[in-house]
Formats: structure tokens, C-alpha cells, sequence
């Protein structure tokens, strides 16, 4: 175990609450829909606005997911949770309370395994909740009154609580990291944060190492990685200052502001509510029998970290290329398809983390969107393997997939002449002439200069118009000049 | 003869439509015109003729396409606590003054047109604010009074609904009981009024008391009427989580099923009716516990059996349900805040002075004393001490009644302490009021079914009802024991002068 890294001396202690919008297509109690953006208040029907008389229904397929996140951070999935309601009074609230989970959640226990530098460090989860969001308040356009859009209220989400495990900025932001790709693999959530999918509450304390926890600060509604980190990287210098000026640190709920990357106190411990929680009458206790929880056991995918142990048992993958390669679902079957078609497993691994993720990442596309046809990389894969074509001529096929100039691989390579000489006489034939015209360097090689020969190589390249098979060019001249 | 369709309770106004005795729209427009001529009682809060002959018309024809169910024509009013497109549905508060639901309640579309029975909707029924009253007299559009007697109560929260059907101003009314809503009132206006099991009806569309409590129910004439209302109303409705996942029985088929041996004139041989005796504590009204007894006599007159059996905490119904019928309904109350529909102050300056102007403006006394108190009950450091402990004796009192049900098949007593009271008597000691729920409490903390079935008279000639209490989802079984004790009385066929 590391010692963790100390701030100005001090330890920062993390938890986070995340809030994953369950990927249901209709509400967690009621049959209106979930899709993001559509016009105010069209998607909240009598149960959303709660009209008198209006009862909430629990949508299994949100129970489903949670099962389903449960099994995978091996958690206990319990049999029996109680829905309660949280009472307060906000605009965007219709009910006056947020039906949640508070003492019995359905999820508990569990964790996430995070990768810091060389090691895996292990975060382990308190619990997993359902719950249904509320609505949104807009105060801007308006003139002085607010307006409230309910399309969001009795939206589906999971929050999902850390244990306060993590001990710096860049731990949290490995811990959402890992813990969206998951709900993203697992379909559970559509990760989409800018929609505010996914998003971050972070508990944050400093403490002299080995003394008590320090008092925490919750910064809410963090819908970036940056953020996040940005937010804790200021709550810690703000805190350690406040300690080192004498001062204590008061439990408290801020907001991070991205425009100034500071944040401020949105309410203290004083005025902080009393929810009067108590369990919802309207529903009955949530009954997990065993047989639910096989039968969502057995429609769950491959988790990334059993594929990318495959990836290295199998395939032979270094360690590093088997995480990247099983870092989204899509990916993961973006390399076995490559894989497959080629026969080439490490080849297709480079590829995957080279020219395309470069190209992905500049366009900022996502693998499932690539205009590439795998199948055509992998015949581009055999053509390298073959000696076809150069590294570089690949590069420029490559190129021409993406642009989309054509799809062929084979017609590519001869419409751009890159197809390398393989015709070895044809090539000794260059060889000559390249020895012969270049006197000088050979002379040079001969009393022991290295650069002289790759001049010859290049020379070679050159004269065949960039066709020539490097490799073969190399071992031709070094036997010439013996 | 148009004079006496008033005097037809649900059943027997069945069998006339049937025989074409009459259409629905002539008992509708008697009745309309009827009920118009008693407006003083306050029973109805909203009435619109036109829909209900429109109705009535549209029953006829339904009749005479051979498509009727057997209420089909028979008019029926609602207990304001249910939601209705056709009318305004107001829960008896100045918060929903005026409100127009976009849908109806389950039960009002399984008694009404289309795909329900096809009953005639003749309006809508006042009752206390919210459902929270024992005497009608917290509806925020004033008092309901009783029709044996201008001057009393007709009780509560169901006031309009018992008043109405007494008054013979419609064969049916539908009601709810929380702590005892639907059996009150029925007895102290001497009608007949069932509250099911918990989960029998949905709750769908009632506007919310306290929702582990409140349960649906028909108020009529006779255990006959209610048998043919409640087999239409209930039924497990996907829209309540809370409702029972089983078929609605034939109730009116139950009712009638003769007991397995009994003989003629002995229909309930064989039958024992437990008698807490904490039912009859020294302070029951000696008019009420005579006319309770004497049907007693009765039952045991048609062979049933009385056996005596302790419900040990009854008094701690009190307290029990006074902590967690306010919780529940402190939270359902929230949604009346003046952001979405209902009342609104009208000045204000900020969001609290919003909520705060709103809510002092839209509830009446009594439902913001309850608020109160559920508010408080909750909070954090009293939530231990009061609302987990009640929770803890709710169910101590639930299996007391099954340990009662070893040695009894049905529960009797009386429903209430007293007769009906004078209006304005019980309005300064809310706690007076409480205390005179204590017989109908436990069956409604428990979930489960109980009864009120006129019983006689006592002071001032005024009705007496006999509480019968079953196990769950015996409905059929307390049916036919009223129905034996109707068959053999007329109580519930005696109607108040005028």
C-alpha cells in the first residue's frame, strides 16, 4: 500500500455520491417518458405533476438496472428495500417529497476497483439507491420569475455512495471514471453528462495523516471530470488554508462554480432540512426474490475486467493494451472484430490505440461511430502482415477509408501505388543503381558511420517511388555491401 | 307511483329497470328534482343535470341494446374525495375549490360510463376537508346536516354521502374510511356502508388522507345494495401499488351462498360472532349499547353464536392512529403548495410567503392542526419516540384481531359511542372527537374489513348501527351475516320523515 500524497501536509479524504440516470425509457413511477429535450413540461403526466389522486407505480425496469449494478461491483442485492420519502418544499418538487431509499437501499456493500499509476487500488461502495429526480427550475428568461420544467421530475436514478475512499483529486476522478464506464457497459445508464446522465457529489475533508477525519464539505452537481477535479483541487486548498489561518472547517453543502473554479456555501449545517423521512405508504416494500436476481444475472454482459484478463490469457495482450482495449463495451467488440478479421490480436490492439483513437479523439467521435469499416481495416492489418503494403502506405489507406474515398482496401492500395516491390529482381535492380550513384555514403558505411546506411535505405525508398519493402531493401544492401 | 323511486334502494331499482318498471331517465330526473328540493342538508356539493340524464339516456340505450350490467341506469353520487372529469372535485377544502381533474378515479370509471357499470353520476357529495372529521362539519363549503334530525351531525368524513342516501336523495353513494368514515356516518344516518379490506379498492383517484388507511366503499340501503356496488368497484387496478392482486368476487353470489348446514330460519347456524369486550367499555351510551344488543339477539335469534374475546389495545388505537394517519397525511398534503394547481394567495412576495400565504389561505383548522402534528411526529429526534412506535403497536393491534379470529369468524359492536351529536357540539375539543373513533380505529389500523348495519333507534329516535368486523377478504361472510340481520329487521328500510 502507497502512503498517500500529502497536500501542504495534509491528507485529503474523498467520497462521492453519483447520480446514473437509469437508461429506462419511461419514468421510475410512472408511464411518461424519459427522452432528454424535449419541449417544457410535455413529458410529466398526472403522476409526474401530482395531481390529487395520482399514486406512483415502480417501473421494474429500473429495479432491473440496479439489480444489475449490483451483481456487477459485487454487491448484496437485497431482497426486501423500502421506498421513503424525503419531505420538502421546492418549485420544482410537485410532490412536496422525492420518493428515495434511505434506510434499507437495494443495493449495499460492493466496490469498484480504480488503477492508480501501476497499481489497482480498490473503492469500496457503502451503497446503491433508487430514487426519482425532481424537475428543473430555470431562473433566466423569465424577467424576475422562475420557470419550472417538470420533464425531468420522476426520472430514474441510481445514486450510488463511496465509502470514503479516495485520497486526491485525480483517485476521484479515476473512481467516476471507472464507475461511468462501467454503468455504460452495464446499459444501465446512458453516460451522457452534458444531459447530466452521470453526475458528482463530492464529500471532501483534509486531516494531518494519522489524525481523526476532518469535517467534510459536499460539493454538489459536478457533470465533469474536470470539474470534479477542479472542485476538490480548490475545496482542498481552501480548507487547508482555513486550517492553517486558525480557523475550523463548518460542515456544509457548495457549489462549484466552472467559471471561476471556485466554490461557495449553498447552506450550512444550521439551515440544513429535516427531510422527515419515513417509509413511502404508496408503495409496498421492494420484494428481490432469488430467481429475479439469476435471471438478470444471466442476461449480464462480460465485465471489462474478466475481458481484459481474456485479452492477456488469450490474445497475449500486455496488460496496459487489454485495459484500453475493454475500455467501453464498444470498444471491446471493435477489437474482437478486428481481431477476428485480421488473426492479429497485438496488431489490431495498435491500431486501435493509434491511428484510430487519434482520429476518434480529434474528431471527438466515439468508436461505435467510426466511419472506418472494421472489416476493411482488418484486410488493411493483412496487407502489412503480407508485406503488401508499407506501414506508411497503410497509413495513407487508412486515410482514404476515413475520408472516405473508397472502401476497397486492395483498390486503394494500387489506385495510390502503394503497393510495395516484392519482385526481387526488380529490386536488386534499384539497389544497384543506388550503390552505384552514391560512392560517397557507401564509403562512409564501410569506415563505420550507421547514418550512412539508412541514407541508402532512404535512397532506395526513394528511387522506388516509396515501394519498396524497407525490410527487404535493408538486408539486399547489407549483403551487397557485405 | 313516481313518489316512491326514491324509497328503491340499489337492488330493487335494479330489478325495476330491468323489468322496465321505469328508465333511468325518469328515477334521474325524480331524483335530480328531488335532491334540489333538500338542498338545506348540504349534501351536495355539485350537480349538473344535464350530464346526468345525458347519462341516463345513454343507460337506456345501453339497457336497450342488451348490454346493461345490472347497475346500469341506477344513480349514484360521489364522495368529493374522488377526482371526476365531469365535475369539480374539491376534497371539501378552499385548496381544490373548483378543480377540474383531466381524469377520473378507478372507482368512479368502474361504476360509470363506458367501460364501467353505467351507473348515472348525480353529483358530488360534501364531506369533511380532506376526509379529516367525524362530523362533516370541517368542510370548508360548510356543514352537512342529518336528515333524522336537522339539528345533528350526520357524521363524518363520509357526511354528505350517508346524509344523502338517508334522505333518499339516491339509492348509492360511494365513500372512503380512513379511521372509520364510511361505518360513522352510516350510522348515525342509519344506512348500510362496508369498508373493504385494504388494497379491495383502488385508491387511484382519491385524494390522499393517509394512504396506508384509506380504503374505498359503497354506502346504500342494504347489505344487498352495498354487495352489488362493491363487486363493481373493486378489482386490483395496476395504477395502485397497493391494491390486491386478485380478482374482484361476485360479492352479491357470496351474500347469498346459504351457509354450509344451516337450516331454514337458522341462515347463520353455526356463525360465531366475537364480542370484544373493550368494545363495550362503561362509557357506550346505554341507547346505543341496547340497540346494539338487541341485534345482537338477533344474530343469535338466526343461529349464530357469541363468543366473548379481548382486543386488548383498542384504546391505544387512539393514539396509534392520531400519530400515523397525521404523518401520512402531512407528506400527501405537501403537493398543495400553490406552484402547480389549486389555491393560490394572492399576494406574496417570495417563494416562502408563497407557501406560507397559500397554505394558511387553502386549509381549514382541523387539517393544518393534523398537519401539525404529523409534521412534528416525523422530525427528526420524535420520529423514534412516536411514529416507529406507533408503527410497532399498529401492528400488535393487527395480530390481536387475528388472535380474536381463532375463536370467532366476524368481530361485533357497536360503531360509534354515541348517537349523532348537535352540530357545533364537538367543535371546541378536538380531542373529544378523536376519542369517539376508538371502535371503528382498530379495524382500520389492521386493513381490515368492518361494516355498518342500521341497528335500531336510540335517543331522540335517532339510527344506531352494529359494527361487524371481518378477517381479510372476508367480505362475502360479513355480507351475508347483515344481509341475514336485514332479512330479518327493517331497520335499514325505515326512512326520516320527509
Amino acid at each position: 500500500m502507497n502512503t498517500p500524497p500529502l497536500i501542504r501536509g495534509f491528507e485529503v479524504v474523498i467520497g462521492l455520491e453519483t447520480h446514473a440516470q437509469l437508461s429506462t425509457r419511461s419514468k421510475i413511477f410512472s408511464g411518461a417518458s424519459t427522452q432528454f429535450g424535449a419541449a417544457p413540461n410535455t413529458q410529466a403526466c398526472a403522476v409526474d405533476l401530482a395531481l390529487p389522486g395520482t399514486l406512483p407505480v415502480l417501473n421494474r425496469g429500473a429495479v432491473e438496472r440496479a439489480i444489475r449494478f449490483g451483481l456487477a461491483v459485487q454487491a448484496k442485492v437485497a431482497p426486501l428495500s423500502i421506498f421513503a420519502r424525503k419531505n420538502y418544499f421546492y418549485p420544482d418538487l410537485p410532490k412536496g417529497y422525492q420518493i428515495s431509499q434511505y434506510e434499507i437501499p437495494v443495493v449495499q456493500g460492493g466496490h469498484v476497483d480504480i488503477r492508480v499509476g501501476e497499481q489497482t487500488k480498490r473503492v469500496r461502495l457503502t451503497r446503491a439507491h433508487l430514487e426519482e429526480d425532481a424537475g428543473k427550475s430555470l431562473h433566466e428568461d423569465y424577467a424576475g420569475q422562475t420557470g419550472i420544467d417538470l420533464n425531468r421530475a420522476g426520472t430514474p436514478l441510481l445514486e450510488i455512495v463511496t465509502e470514503p475512499d479516495m485520497r486526491s483529486s485525480a483517485e476521484a476522478v479515476e473512481y467516476a471514471k471507472a464507475l461511468h464506464a462501467l454503468v455504460v457497459w452495464l446499459g444501465v445508464c446512458d453516460g451522457n453528462m452534458q444531459e447530466g446522465s452521470f453526475r458528482c457529489d463530492a464529500n471532501v475533508s483534509v486531516r494531518r495523516p494519522g489524525g481523526p477525519l476532518g469535517t467534510r464539505r459536499e460539493v454538489k452537481n459536478l457533470n465533469s471530470f474536470r470539474f470534479l477535479q477542479q472542485a476538490i483541487d480548490f475545496e482542498v486548498q481552501w480548507q487547508i488554508d482555513r486550517i492553517e489561518d486558525g480557523l475550523a472547517i463548518e460542515q456544509a453543502t457548495v457549489l462549484f462554480d466552472p467559471d471561476t473554479g471556485q466554490t461557495r456555501a449553498m447552506r450550512s449545517k444550521e439551515d440544513a432540512h429535516d427531510y422527515r423521512y419515513f417509509p413511502d405508504p404508496d408503495l409496498p416494500p421492494l420484494v428481490i426474490a432469488p430467481d429475479w436476481v439469476e435471471r438478470v444475472r444471466a442476461k449480464m454482459p462480460e465485465l471489462p475486467g474478466a475481458m481484459a484478463e481474456r485479452f492477456q490469457r488469450n490474445d497475449g495482450l500486455p496488460a496496459y493494451d487489454a485495459a484500453m482495449m475493454t475500455q467501453s463495451l464498444a470498444f471491446a467488440r471493435a477489437y474482437e472484430t478486428l481481431r477476428d478479421g485480421s488473426g492479429q490480436p497485438k496488431l489490431a490492439a495498435n491500431w486501435l490505440m493509434g491511428e484510430v483513437s487519434k482520429r476518434l479523439n480529434a474528431e471527438a467521435r466515439d468508436i461505435a461511430d467510426l466511419p472506418v469499416p472494421l472489416q476493411a481495416l482488418a484486410v488493411l492489418i493483412r496487407r502489412v502482415v503480407d508485406g503488401t503494403v508499407s506501414n506508411n502506405g497503410a497509413r495513407q489507406v487508412f486515410d482514404a477509408l476515413w475520408s472516405g474515398e473508397g472502401s476497397e482496401v486492395d483498390a486503394l492500395i494500387d489506385a495510390k501505388g502503394l503497393k510495395q516491390m516484392n519482385d526481387a529482381g526488380a529490386l536488386e535492380a534499384i539497389v544497384d543503381e543506388v550503390l552505384a550513384a552514391n560512392a560517397k555514403s557507401v564509403d562512409e558505411y564501410r569506415a563505420g558511420k550507421d547514418k550512412a546506411f539508412n541514407a541508402l535505405v532512404g535512397q532506395v525508398m526513394k528511387a522506388s517511388n516509396g515501394k519498396a519493402n524497407p525490410t527487404q531493401a535493408s538486408e539486399l544492401l547489407k549483403r551487397k555491401l557485405g | 307511483m313516481s313518489a316512491a323511486w326514491q324509497d328503491l334502494g340499489v337492488a330493487p331499482l335494479a330489478r325495476a329497470l330491468q323489468q322496465g318498471q321505469v328508465s333511468s331517465v325518469e328515477v334521474t330526473q325524480h331524483l335530480l328534482t328531488r335532491l334540489a328540493a333538500h338542498s338545506q342538508l348540504g349534501a351536495f356539493l355539485a350537480t349538473d343535470p344535464e350530464l346526468s340524464l345525458a347519462q341516463a339516456r345513454a343507460a337506456d340505450a345501453r339497457r336497450a341494446a342488451g348490454q346493461a350490467h345490472v347497475l346500469t341506469g341506477v344513480p349514484i353520487a360521489h364522495k368529493d374525495i374522488f377526482v371526476t372529469r365531469a365535475l369539480p372535485s374539491t376534497a371539501g377544502s378552499k385548496m381544490l375549490a373548483g378543480y377540474a381533474s383531466p381524469f377520473d378515479a378507478t372507482v368512479v370509471a368502474r361504476l360509470g360510463e363506458g367501460e364501467g357499470a353505467g351507473m348515472v353520476m348525480l353529483g358530488k357529495l360534501n364531506c369533511d376537508e380532506f376526509a379529516m372529521g367525524s362530523d362533516n362539519e370541517n368542510s370548508a363549503f360548510g356543514p352537512v346536516r342529518n336528515p333524522w334530525d336537522l339539528q345533528r351531525v350526520p357524521g363524518g368524513s363520509s357526511g354528505g354521502s350517508a346524509a344523502a342516501v338517508a334522505a333518499r336523495l339516491v339509492p348509492a353513494a360511494t365513500g372512503t374510511d380512513t379511521g372509520g368514515s364510511i361505518r360513522q356516518p352510516a350510522s348515525f344516518c342509519g344506512v348500510t356502508g362496508i369498508k373493504p379490506t385494504y388494497g379491495v379498492c383502488s385508491r387511484y383517484g382519491m385524494v390522499a388522507f393517509a394512504s396506508s388507511l384509506d380504503q374505498a366503499g359503497p354506502m346504500a340501503r342494504s347489505a344487498e345494495d352495498c354487495a352489488l356496488l362493491l363487486s363493481a368497484m373493486a378489482g386490483f387496478d395496476p395504477r395502485d401499488a397497493t391494491s390486491a392482486e386478485r380478482p374482484a368476487p361476485d360479492y352479491h353470489a357470496q351474500m347469498l351462498a346459504p351457509r354450509e348446514g344451516a337450516a331454514a330460519g337458522k341462515p347463520l347456524q353455526g356463525l360465531r360472532i366475537g364480542l370484544p369486550k373493550e368494545f363495550f367499555p362503561q362509557a357506550l351510551a346505554g341507547d346505543v349499547e341496547r340497540a346494539v344488543r338487541a341485534a345482537l339477539a338477533e344474530l343469535e335469534k338466526l343461529g349464530a353464536t357469541l363468543v366473548d374475546v379481548s382486543l386488548p389495545r383498542t384504546e391505544l388505537s387512539i393514539p396509534v392512529y392520531y400519530i400515523i394517519a397525521p404523518a401520512e397525511a402531512s407528506s400527501n398534503l405537501s403537493r398543495f403548495d400553490g406552484v402547480k394547481f389549486g389555491h393560490r394567495a394572492k399576494d406574496y412576495g417570495d417563494l416562502r410567503s408563497l407557501y406560507e400565504r397559500t397554505r394558511a389561505e387553502g386549509f381549514g383548522p382541523e387539517v393544518k392542526r393534523r398537519i401539525m402534528i404529523g409534521t412534528y411526529v416525523l422530525s427528526h429526534g420524535y420520529y423514534d419516540a412516536y411514529y416507529l412506535q406507533a408503527q410497532k403497536l399498529r401492528r400488535m393491534i393487527a395480530d390481536d384481531f387475528q388472535a380474536c379470529f381463532r375463536h370467532c369468524d366476524l368481530i361485533a359492536g357497536p360503531v360509534a359511542p354515541t348517537v349523532a351529536w348537535k352540530l357545533g357540539a364537538q367543535q371546541d375539543d378536538p380531542v373529544k372527537a378523536y376519542l369517539a373513533d376508538i371502535f371503528t380505529l382498530p379495524a382500520s389500523l389492521a386493513g381490515l374489513p368492518g361494516m355498518s348495519v342500521p341497528a335500531g333507534f336510540g335517543e331522540a329516535g335517532l339510527p344506531v348501527g352494529l359494527q361487524l368486523i371481518g378477517n381479510y377478504f372476508d367480505e362475502g361472510r360479513l355480507l351475508h351475516a347483515a344481509h341475514a340481520l336485514q332479512q330479518a329487521t327493517d331497520f335499514h328500510l325505515r326512512a326520516p320523515a320527509a
